[in-house]
């Protein structure tokens, strides 16, 4: 049995996760609390937020994010990649700025219009 | 002469003036200071909002985004660069911007205009003023908007959402986080925070700790920690030094209320917001209030939801709406404070909200609302609550009618 605090929303769910009984959680309230607590034991994932260099703008620096969570073992390497990205403005909230990340077949895109 | 002027244009104010329009107001103008909208958001570049209002989990600029959007082509006005040095009880705004100094007439005003950082003078951190001494909020701002970082080996006193943000972010940007150090026995910030943020990262989390000397001529070098007593003082023997160049405080915010000082209005010691009525209404009659100037929100979403309310008292307030009276709305000393402070009378809304925050941990507990001959009203348990997150309950009218005299609002532990 595994004790995990549920990241899925701000009200924090303390959740119990039974390795032996497939995985199963208790203690969540929610659906994204189940699935949550067993990915976190076979696979954790985070969604990244940071940003990436801006040219050609009033801003020099662009707030992205996965669009989806990847892999928590990849964070570093994905952040790695991303400091060596430049885009050219402008960019529209939404924009892929990378494509398929680190073959996860996730994007990285704009979470804002810069000019 | 515009019907309402909101200040400030982060969520509160996005928010508040959407919902003026959705509700057919016709003149309506949001005056900021910075050249651009969504306030504290453009910085807040982590995803953690929108799951109340969007129901889906955005970062900061992408829920200001949504907004902003919202506001394109409609008649709203914003007026950017333009920071409000003065309101009177009149509703006559003093602002000042490129063009020069202006007054402007509304027949409402909604105070939107956020908090500030508690810095290292609102506390005492003794030893050298070396560089390298920031509050989270703004090394989030030299990262995330200016694009350079702070420092590389970091101690952040405080462990509310902001600092434990800025562990995160830091880390991942190839800094050494090497503690996060609370005075009190338990976290400000989320639980979800403390997760992602410091244990993904094994970043340890000190708790009743606190520094006692920072030291570094011309940049910060050593910190000094010390764990405390009961009264916050330090135990001797229990010192434990890091070397390091950067300090990171995230002690608190506070509501900005430079404006509304100025113009009498009420505030509460406790909130260091105004004290407002269930409609956000403030003690002058047509000046509203929302967000963080209020009371400090973590969500955004809560934010939003109550320039809401601001909003549609304004259109009530425009309509003519005439209360007869009030009651108070009390706490004892568990619960830090209430928001609203007063309910207008006659009861005219289907259910009255009431937001608060608890003082220490507690288990599974109920939270009462009484009346002054201590009839209880309404009950409502709670598994846990934690002084890092803001706690709601809502009261259906058909129950506070039953009530005598003025509410009050207490919290037993099972
Ligand atoms: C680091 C951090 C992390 C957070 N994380 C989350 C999270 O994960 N999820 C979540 O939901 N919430 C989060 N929050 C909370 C949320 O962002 C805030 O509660 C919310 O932004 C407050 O909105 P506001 O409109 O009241 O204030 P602000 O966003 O501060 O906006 C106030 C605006 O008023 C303007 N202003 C002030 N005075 C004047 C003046 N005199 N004249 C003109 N303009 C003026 C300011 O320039 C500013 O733009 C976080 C907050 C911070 C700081
Ligand atoms: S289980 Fe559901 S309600 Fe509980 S924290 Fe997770 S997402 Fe939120």
């Amino acid at each position: 049995m595994t004790e995990l605090i549920c990241i899925g929303c701000p009200r924090g769910c303390h959740l119990h996760v039974d390795e032996e009984n497939d995985y199963k959680v208790t203690g969540n309230s929610c659906n994204i609390g189940a699935e949550y607590g067993r990915n976190e034991l076979i696979n954790p994932t985070r969604t990244l937020t940071t940003t990436i260099r801006l040219s050609g703008g009033n801003h020099h620096s662009l707030p992205v994010r996965s669009a989806h969570p990847i892999p928590k073992k990849l964070l570093f390497e994905a952040m790695e990649v991303l400091n060596h990205r430049e885009v050219k403005a402008p960019v529209k909230c939404g924009d892929v700025v990378y494509a398929d990340i680190l073959n996860t077949g996730i994007d990285i895109v704009a979470t804002r219009d810069l000019d | 002469m515009f019907d309402v002027i909101i200040i400030g244009g982060g969520p509160a104010g996005l928010a508040a003036a959407k919902k003026c329009y959705d509700e057919g107001l016709e003149k309506i103008l949001i005056v900021e200071r910075d050249t651009q909208l969504g306030g504290i958001l453009n910085q807040c570049i982590h995803t953690g909002f929108g799951l109340g209002v969007f129901k889906e989990e955005l970062s900061g600029p992408e829920f200001a985004h949504k907004y902003i959007e919202m506001l394109r082509d409609t008649r709203v006005e914003v007026m950017l660069d333009t920071m409000v040095l003065e309101i009177n009880r009149d509703k006559e705004v003093t602002v000042i911007n490129g063009n020069g100094y202006q007054k402007l007439q509304a027949k409402a005003i909604i105070l939107a205009m956020g908090c500030r950082e508690r810095s290292r003078g609102a506390i005492a951190t003794p030893g050298s003023r070396g560089a390298g001494v920031y509050t989270a909020g703004a090394a989030q701002r030299y990262i995330n908007i200016d694009g350079y970082m702070v420092g590389k080996r970091v101690v952040i006193l405080g462990s509310g959402d902001i600092g434990l943000i800025m562990a995160r972010r830091m880390t991942l940007e190839g800094a050494e986080v090497l503690a996060c150090v609370e005075i009190n026995p338990y976290s400000g910030g989320l639980p979800r925070n403390i997760v992602q943020c410091l244990n993904d990262f094994n970043i340890p989390l000190y708790l009743s700790h606190t520094i006692t000397k920072i030291e570094g001529e011309n940049r910060v070098e050593r910190v000094t920690i010390a764990k405390v007593d009961e009264h916050f003082q330090p135990i001797e023997g229990t010192e434990i030094v890091f070397d390091c160049d950067t300090v990171l405080l995230s002690i608190g915010l506070i509501p900005e209320n430079e404006l509304s000082k100025v113009a009498g209005i009420e505030l509460d010691k406790r909130t260091k917001g105004p004290i407002v009525y269930e409609n956000m209404e403030t003690s002058v009659e047509g000046i509203f209030a929302c967000g963080n100037v209020v009371h400090v929100h973590d969500l955004a979403d809560n934010v939003a939801m109550e320039a809401e309310k601001a909003a549609v008292g304004v259109c009530e307030y425009l309509k003519g709406r005439k209360s007869e009276g009030s009651v108070d709305v009390t706490t004892y000393e568990m619960i830090g404070y209430t928001v609203p402070q007063h309910i207008h009378l006659p009861l005219d809304k289907n259910k009255y909200d009431f937001f608060f925050r608890v003082r220490k941990i507690f288990g599974p507990s109920v939270i009462y609302v009484i009346d002054s001959e201590e009839n209880v009203l309404a009950r409502f348990n709670r598994q846990y609550i934690i002084p890092g997150t803001m706690e709601k309950i809502t009261v259906p009218k058909v129950l506070l009618e039953k009530g005598k005299g003025n509410l009050k609002v207490l919290i037993e532990e099972k």
